[in-house]
Order: structure tokens, then C-alpha cells, then sequence
């Protein structure tokens, strides 16, 4: 199952939806067709179309043939103004659904309480036309309403199952797609990207959280928050990002694993103390930032990746920063726990590369084995190590960069740290032969730790060693390649991938390796200029052929990958800019 | 034992002669010694400007920040590690200016430090530009025009913010200064210590002569000390909102006093939950020890996948 949303910036509500797409394979993204529509208003159906800039034109025109539209009676619609004779109709009166539901129940006077859970009758008419297990959905619903709630619960589930009743008692069976349940073997569950790094953030140990109200980013320290008893976790609401970013260093160079989490906007204003906290050596924060579309405000609601050639020059001159671009749900949990530890271990602050897409994105997983995760905190020196000793240097000259670091506290390892050029101590100095070894131990940390993690990490390939056509991406862009992968191969189109993971530091040799073979590069990208396929020339001297780009806020569908590249292809098109919406 | 020299560096200062900054620093190392807290569990915190280069002198943890930046750094290795005496020093325009935002909140949370300003009125490393303490109407001898906007009032701000401990103090009178800092120090709660401090180099109106009150009539000292005319700013029962409030207003007004007689000492103290205390409210689990000593490593996040099956 793979599900997504979108949503306007506002709160009154405007035009929001959930993509949910099943399959009995495992499938990676979302297709800009729909096999049954649920429209709970009239809008869904036609778009604000009395816009002058529609934000859509009707979910009815995405309808694959065959498929199924259902709508509510009450909107008194005739066929040919939906105008789709080629789909199946299915009007139901969503209150008159739910009134029977609540008579049953004895609330048919409180309809004006209750006239919300018309979605519910929908859902549970949806799930009729695909013969889902009713208990299942009974199941599902319950699951949401605990506590206090559970008798909403109860009342919800009896709207479903009139609504389901509904449709069986109305329509033919003859909806042409089913879904029913499959035997699985191992336990899935059903997890977002905002989540996967919380949980990643708990099993690391992170006990310091930061942040300021921002979409898309919130999402995630609330829930750090929802569980902060249970994992002795602070979570700080700050003044602003700038306070956010310096809080939470100023907590990893007391020696605790802090992060903070933001997007665009924000990390904008985290730029000086990014800066900060690479030329202090401090051993984190670890950053997630969740890239939304910009500049400035720009779409806040909705997603991009044009943020990454600014992760990797935040800040005025040169200091270390990893930069690490996951590529789908389990990605964000497994580079996020390996965050804390590098950020520890070569003492520079990690920024994760996410996005809106892969944060609010619902995917079904296995349950991951996290037993093999190890922490490593890097080469902290104690209270005896240090007695009797000469002062101790807190930015000691090192043949890997990397100065063993004390915790403040401990007896004998006082050190002065500043963001002004220092000696070995932390004392200000402007002697030149200084600044030169201090820049280059800063700036050796990021060889080291090209040099430690393992290349698996850094690049993924997918697809056969030789291919006619090789695709290029980052980041939340994995899934619809991989998906459109085995589309191209379907019209014979050979094709391989390869999803660079880590910006910085930049795995160079690998990447030339791979692409070194490869026939015609196709970059694919959500943004509008193809900041990969310029790091990488930046540091290839490989140039792509053609790229696929989109820039309007919205994620790449696995379809638009398949028609972008084969207009890239085939066509000959240098650049081929996605519009959907 | 330790002794005052235990809390000195032998770092190269290079301040003007004749800086404020001096008998700040002075004043800090005594109240730190005096209060026999052992340096390597003090950590000071700066910005930038001349102030900012303090923690170099001091032999504590030190962290040199960005401008206007020290209070976030400040609170989050605070949070981390509560068992660390917390000092955040700092000039006007770092904390009433660039980081204005910092100082409210910081006083919002009542995190237990102590933040002590330099309050000369100008910019000295950037040579003597206004400072958002300078009054309007006045110029310094670089400025081209006098100051042109209203100043900030610290201690009136400060009172507003929240902070729970405000008093005002006064570079050249290091004893007093001391006193005050020790104070500070001892307070559970965000303490601000305001410090009236001469720049040599590039405040020629406030200068050491202007403090005594050398062009006044009666050539009297501009500084008295509140205490001495009966001022009494401590809250005695935090939970009577009268009391409180009078006490606040006594203190607001008492900030307004400028010109000919300028009150120095302790303007406002009450005893509330700090940031960390209400922070073990909601994380039972954080009152146990300072978070840097808890093992938080390798829990158990079974559950959580389990909620999401």
C-alpha cells in the first residue's frame, strides 16, 4: 500500500486528498490515475473551476475507464454532467445513510453533531464495491477511536456497514476491481516518513528535540512529543529556527544526541548557526529538513527537492556537514539513526534531506530488525583518562581531523570553544600556519568519514549492469523510478538507476563508476534546474543527457516518470518539464 | 582548595585600558569563587563584541557564540546537562539588540542562569556606533547625529519577559558587582544583571567622571544603591497576584529613573518553577538526573512499530 496526500494551505479545508494505491506487489508510489474516486463533494468532482487559476479541474477526469465514481445523490447529478459514460456511477445519499445509521443507534437527533462522519458512509460503501472484509474495516475504524472515544468508534463503524449495506442492497456486483486481503507470512505495518524518523530518533537515542511551527516538519516533533514520558525525550518549541538549530548544538556539546527538524524557511535561518556549529566541531545537531516547495513561501502545503545545493553551501565560508537524502519511508529510519552517530563520530552537524512528499507519504513495510543497529559516540575521553595529564586540547591536531572531545562537566577537560579562528585549546588566534592546519583538520573529517562509510550506504544501483537508458535521482523520487522502471521495461526500454544517497560527502568514485557504462543519462528531479545532475558534474565532470524535471509542487507519479523519460528518449527532448497536479 | 587564580586564564586579553569589561570579568571569577563552585562545573556563554571574548579569560567551560546568539546555546546545554552552573555574559546590542528575540523567551522559560550584559550604550568592536541603550537625543563621539530612536529599558523588559530575578549593577564597583552576581547565581530562575559599564574608547557622555557625578552641582555619585533607600523588590508570597504585581510595577517604575540619580542594586525577585522543574512535570523521567547522564541508547522501540501494524 503506498498513500499520499495534498492539501491547501489553510485550515478551513479547501480541496484535500488522499491517494491510496493497493497491489498484491509491493508498489513504491503513487499513478495519477484512479480506479475509484471518492468524492465527498462537488469540488472533487469539478474542480474549483470557477477560479481563475483552478488548483484542479475535477478528480472525474482522472477516472481510469472501467473504474468507479462515488458521489452523493443529494448533489442530484445526471450522467452527462459528470460526463464520464465510459466509468460506473455509484450516487449514494450520504445522509440519509447516516440518519438511518444514528436511528439505529438513537442519535437521529444529533445529526448536526454527526454530519461529519459522511465520509465514514463512503468509506464503508467504497469498500463494499471492492469486496473488502467488512470486519476488516470495522477493525481499522475502531483502531482510531480510543479512550474516551470509543463509543464515536462504535458509532462510526455502524456508518460504514450502512453504507456498505447500501451498496450491496443497490448496485450489481460488477465492479471490476476487488481487493482482498493476502497471506503474509511476516507482520507489516503501515508507517510515514515523519514517523520512521521518530523512531529512528528514539532508537538512537536522541533525548534533545527542537523546533518551530512549520509545515511540513511539525508532524514529526509532535510526535516525538506524544511519546517524550516514554522516552525521556525533551522537545523545546523555540522563538525560531535560529534558536531552534543553536539550542539543540548547544545540548550536543553538552553531550547529549540533539536534533532539531524544519523546512525551507527555516533552515534558511539556520544557515549562520549551521555554520557555527561545523567550525566548533560540535558533535551534532542532527537536522531534518523537510524540503516544501520554494522559494520564500512558495507552495507551503506542498513538496519539492530544490533544496539541496543549499544544504550543501549553507553558511558563509567552508566547514564541514554531512548531507544525507533518504529515498523513501525506511531510509528516512535507517540514515536518520546513522545521523546521531556520525554526527557524534566526526563531530559536524548531519542534515537528513527529506521532503513533504516522503514525510506525510504512507507506506506498508515489514517490521525492521533494528537489533543489528549499533550506537557509536565517537572518542569521548573521561575524568581518568585526563588526570594527571597535560591541559587538555579540545581541538588537538589529529591525523584523521577528529580531536577526542570531553563532555563539560568533567573534571580536567575544560575547553574554551568559539566561532573566531582557534589554537588547539579553543583560544582565538590569527597566526596563518594555525589557520591553515585547523582549516584542513576540519575539512579531513569529511575524508574520514568517505573514507568509513561503506559505499552501500552512499549510492544505490538498481537494474542491470548494461542498459539503454540510465536513470539518475535522489531522494523521494526513488519510488516512481523504480515503479516506472518496470513499465519502460515492458516496452522493452533496458534501464538501470542509480539513487545517490549521500550529497556530502560526495561519493565521486562510485558515481563516475556507475555512470561511467552507462548509454544515455536521464537525471530526474523535482525541481527546476537539476541540482543533481550539477553536483555531479561539479564533481564528475559527467554531464547528463537529458533531464526529467517537475517544479509545481506536486511529487512525480510513477506515470510521469515513465512518459518524461520516454519523451526524453524517444523524442529527443533535453528537458522535459511534469505538470500534473 | 581552591583559590581565585583557579578561575583565571592564561589567555591574552586584549581589551582597551580602562574597560568595563574588566571589572566584569573581575567581578565573575570572584562571585564564582566565592560561591566555591568548581570551574569545571561552570559554563559560560558569550556572543560577539568585546564582551563576547570573556569566557577565554575565565577557566570554566567556555563557548564563544554568534552574535546575539549565546541564550539558545545557553538553554540547550543547560536542558542537557542541569548539573552545570550556567553564566551567559554579553553586550547590549547582542542581547537587546541582534538577539532581543533570545532575551524575552529566554525569560519566558525561567531557565535557571544568569545573564549579564554589558550595558555601555555603544558598539565598541564595530567602533562606537549606537547601541539599543543609548538614549534618544544623545551622541556618542562617532556617531555623525545624535540617536534618533527611543532606548530600550532592560530592566522594565526584562520584568515583563519574565525573567525572575532583575537587578542592575555597575562595572567600576566590582564589590557591588559581586554581590549581585552571587545572587544571581544562587537564584533558581532566569536572573538578569543589567551592567552599567564605561567604554573609554567610545562613550565620552557615560563615562567614569559622568557616573560620579563630576558635572553635576553638587558633584554627588549618579549611582545609589536601592537597598539603602528602603527598596525592598523581592516577592515574599508568589501566589499573591497583588503582591506580585505591585512588586513588578514598583520595579518598572523604579527602572525609569535616569539623569541625575540612577539606581543600582536588586529590582525585582520572586520564586517560581524553573523551565527545568516544569519541563519534570510533563517528563516525569527528567527529574531523575540530568539528561547527559541518563542511558537513553538502544530503547526499545518495539511498541512503536507495533502501534502502526
Amino acid at each position: 500500500m503506498f498513500a499520499n496526500i495534498e492539501y491547501h494551505s489553510n485550515i478551513k479545508g479547501e480541496h484535500s486528498y488522499y491517494r491510496v494505491r493497493a497491489s498484491d506487489h509491493d508498489v513504491h508510489s503513487h499513478v495519477d490515475w484512479i480506479d475509484l474516486l471518492i468524492a465527498l463533494d462537488k469540488e472533487t468532482l469539478f474542480g474549483d473551476i470557477h477560479k481563475e487559476f483552478p488548483t484542479h479541474n475535477g478528480h472525474r477526469n482522472e477516472v481510469s475507464p472501467g473504474g468507479g465514481i462515488i458521489y452523493d445523490a443529494a448533489l442530484r447529478l445526471k450522467p452527462e454532467d459528470i460526463g464520464r459514460p465510459d466509468v460506473n456511477l455509484y450516487p449514494i445519499p450520504y445522509l440519509d445513510v447516516l440518519v438511518s445509521a444514528l436511528k439505529e443507534t438513537g442519535h437521529e437527533h444529533e445529526l448536526s453533531k454527526y454530519q461529519v462522519m459522511t465520509n465514514t458512509v463512503a468509506f464503508g460503501a467504497s469498500s463494499a464495491l471492492i469486496d473488502f472484509d467488512f470486519d476488516l474495516v470495522a477493525e481499522a475504524i475502531k483502531e482510531g477511536f480510543t479512550g474516551r472515544k470509543v463509543a464515536l468508534g462504535d458509532l462510526n463503524v455502524k456508518a460504514a456497514r450502512h453504507g456498505y449495506d447500501f451498496v450491496k442492497q443497490t448496485f450489481h456486483d460488477d465492479f471490476a476491481y476487488k481487493l482482498h486481503p493476502l497471506p503474509t507470512k511476516q507482520k507489516r505495518m503501515v508507517i510515514r516518513g515523519v514517523q520512521a524518523v521518530g523512531i529512528a530518533k528514539f532508537r538512537a537515542g536522541c533525548a534533545f528535540q527542537t523546533y518551530y511551527p512549520i509545515t511540513p516538519a511539525t508532524d514529526e516533533s509532535e510526535y516525538l512529543e506524544s511519546h517524550q514520558k516514554e522516552y525521556n525525550i525533551v522537545v523545546v518549541q523555540t522563538e525560531d529556527e535560529i534558536s531552534a538549530v543553536l539550542m539543540a548544538t548547544g545540548a550536543a556539546h553538552a553531550g547529549v544526541r540533539a536534533a532539531t527538524s524544519t523546512s525551507g524557511p527555516g533552515f534558511s535561518l539556520m544557515a549562520e548557526g549551521l555554520g557555527w556549529a561545523g567550525h566548533t566541531e560540535s558533535p551534532g545537531p542532527v537536522i531534518i529538513l523537510y524540503q516544501r516547495t520554494g522559494p520564500s513561501t512558495g507552495l507551503p502545503t506542498r513538496t519539492e527537492q530544490g533544496d539541496m545545493q543549499f544544504v550543501l553551501h549553507a553558511g558563509h565560508g567552508e566547514f564541514p556537514r554531512m548531507a544525507i537524502a533518504p529515498g523513501d519511508t525506511m531510509e528516512c529510519f535507517y540514515d536518520t539513526f546513522d545521523a546521531f552517530n556520525y554526527a557524534e563520530k566526526f563531530q559536524m552537524p548531519v542534515v537528513i534531506i527529506a521532503d513533504k512528499f516522503i514525510a506525510s507519504s504512507y507506506r506498508t513495510v515489514e517490521i525492521p530488525d533494528v537489533s543489528g543497529l549499533k550506537i557509536d559516540r565517537g572518542q569521548i575521553v573521561t575524568e581518568p583518562e585526563l588526570e594527571g595529564k597535560t591541559p587538555y586540547k579540545r581541538y588537538a591536531f589529529t591525523p584523521l581531523g577528529v580531536s577526542p572531545r570531553t563532555i563539560p562537566g568533567t573534571k580536567g577537560g575544560i575547553f574554551h570553544t568559539t566561532g573566531d579562528e582557534h589554537d588547539e585549546y579553543g583560544s582565538i588566534t590569527e597566526n596563518s600556519e594555525n589557520r591553515i592546519k585547523m582549516m584542513q583538520k576540519r575539512m579531513r573529517k569529511l575524508e574520514l568519514a568517505a573514507e568509513v562509510i561503506p559505499d552501500s550506504k552512499k549510492v544505490s544501483f538498481f537494474g542491470p549492469p548494461k542498459a539503454d537508458v540510465t536513470l539518475v535521482g535522489w531522494g523521494s523520487t526513488k519510488g516512481a523510478i523504480l515503479d516506472a522502471m518496470q513499465d519502460l521495461e515492458a516496452d522493452a526500454i533496458r534501464c538501470n538507476f542509480i539513487q545517490v544517497r549521500y550529497l556530502n560527502p560526495f561519493p565521486a568514485e562510485l558515481v563516475s563508476k556507475f555512470l561511467s557504462t552507462s548509454n544515455l543519462k536521464v537525471l530526474v528531479e523535482g525541481n527546476y534546474s537539476g541540482q543533481l545532475g550539477a553536483l555531479i558534474r561539479e564533481h564528475t565532470g559527467i554531464a547528463m543527457d537529458r533531464k526529467v524535471l517537475k517544479f509545481n509542487g506536486r511529487p512525480l507519479s510513477q506515470n510521469e516518470v515513465y512518459d518524461g523519460v520516454k519523451d526524453a528518449i524517444k523524442n529527443g527532448m533535453k528537458e522535459v518539464v511534469m505538470a500534473h497536479a | 582548595m581552591l583559590e581565585l587564580k583557579d578561575y583565571r586564564t592564561k589567555v591574552h586579553n586584549d581589551w582597551c585600558p580602562g574597560c568595563g569589561d574588566f571589572g566584569i570579568l573581575n567581578a565573575v571569577q570572584m562571585a564564582l569563587f566565592e560561591l566555591k563552585l568548581e570551574p569545571h562545573n561552570v559554563a559560560i556563554f558569550s556572543g560577539i563584541g568585546c564582551s563576547g571574548k570573556t569566557p577565554h579569560f575565565v577557566n570554566t567551560y567556555g563557548f564563544h557564540t554568534l552574535h546575539g546568539r549565546s541564550l539558545p546555546i545557553a538553554t540547550g546545554a543547560k536542558l542537557a546537562n542541569r548539573d552545570l552552573t550556567v553564566v551567559a555574559v554579553g553586550g547590549d546590542g547582542d542581547g537587546y539588540g541582534i538577539g532581543a528575540g533570545h532575551f524575552l523567551h529566554a525569560g519566558r522559560r525561567n531557565l535557571d542562569f544568569t545573564y549579564v550584559v554589558h550595558d555601555n550604550q555603544v558598539y565598541g568592536l564595530t567602533k562606537g556606533q549606537s547601541s539599543p541603550t543609548l538614549l534618544k537625543g544623545e551622541r556618542t563621539k562617532s556617531m555623525p547625529a545624535p540617536a534618533i530612536v527611543e532606548a530600550i529599558n532592560p530592566i522594565a523588559t526584562a520584568i515583563s519577559s519574565g525573567y525572575t530575578f532583575v537587578a542592575r549593577s555597575y562595572a567600576l564597583d566590582v564589590r557591588h558587582l559581586k554581590e549581585i552576581l552571587k545572587a544571581a547565581v544562587l537564584h533558581k530562575g532566569s536572573a538578569l544583571v543589567d551592567v552599567l559599564q564605561t567604554c573609554p574608547t567610545y562613550n565620552d557622555i557615560n563615562t567614569k567622571e559622568w557616573y560620579a557625578g563630576a558635572d553635576l552641582p553638587t558633584k554627588s555619585p549618579r549611582l545609589y544603591k536601592l537597598e539603602e533607600k528602603g527598596y525592598d523588590g523581592v516577592v515574599k508570597n508568589p501566589d499573591d497576584s497583588n503582591e506580585v504585581t505591585q512588586k513588578k510595577v514598583q520595579a518598572i517604575t523604579s527602572s525609569f529613573e535616569w539623569g541625575d540619580k540612577i539606581p543600582i542594586g536588586l529590582f525585582y525577585k520572586i520564586d517560581e518553577p524553573t523551565f527545568e522543574d516544569m519541563i519534570g512535570t510533563r517528563i516525569p523521567g527528567y527529574k531523575a538526573s540530568a539528561l547527559v547522564k541518563q542511558d537513553l541508547f538502544n530503547q526499545n522501540v518495539d511498541q512503536l512499530f507495533q502501534y502502526l501494524t
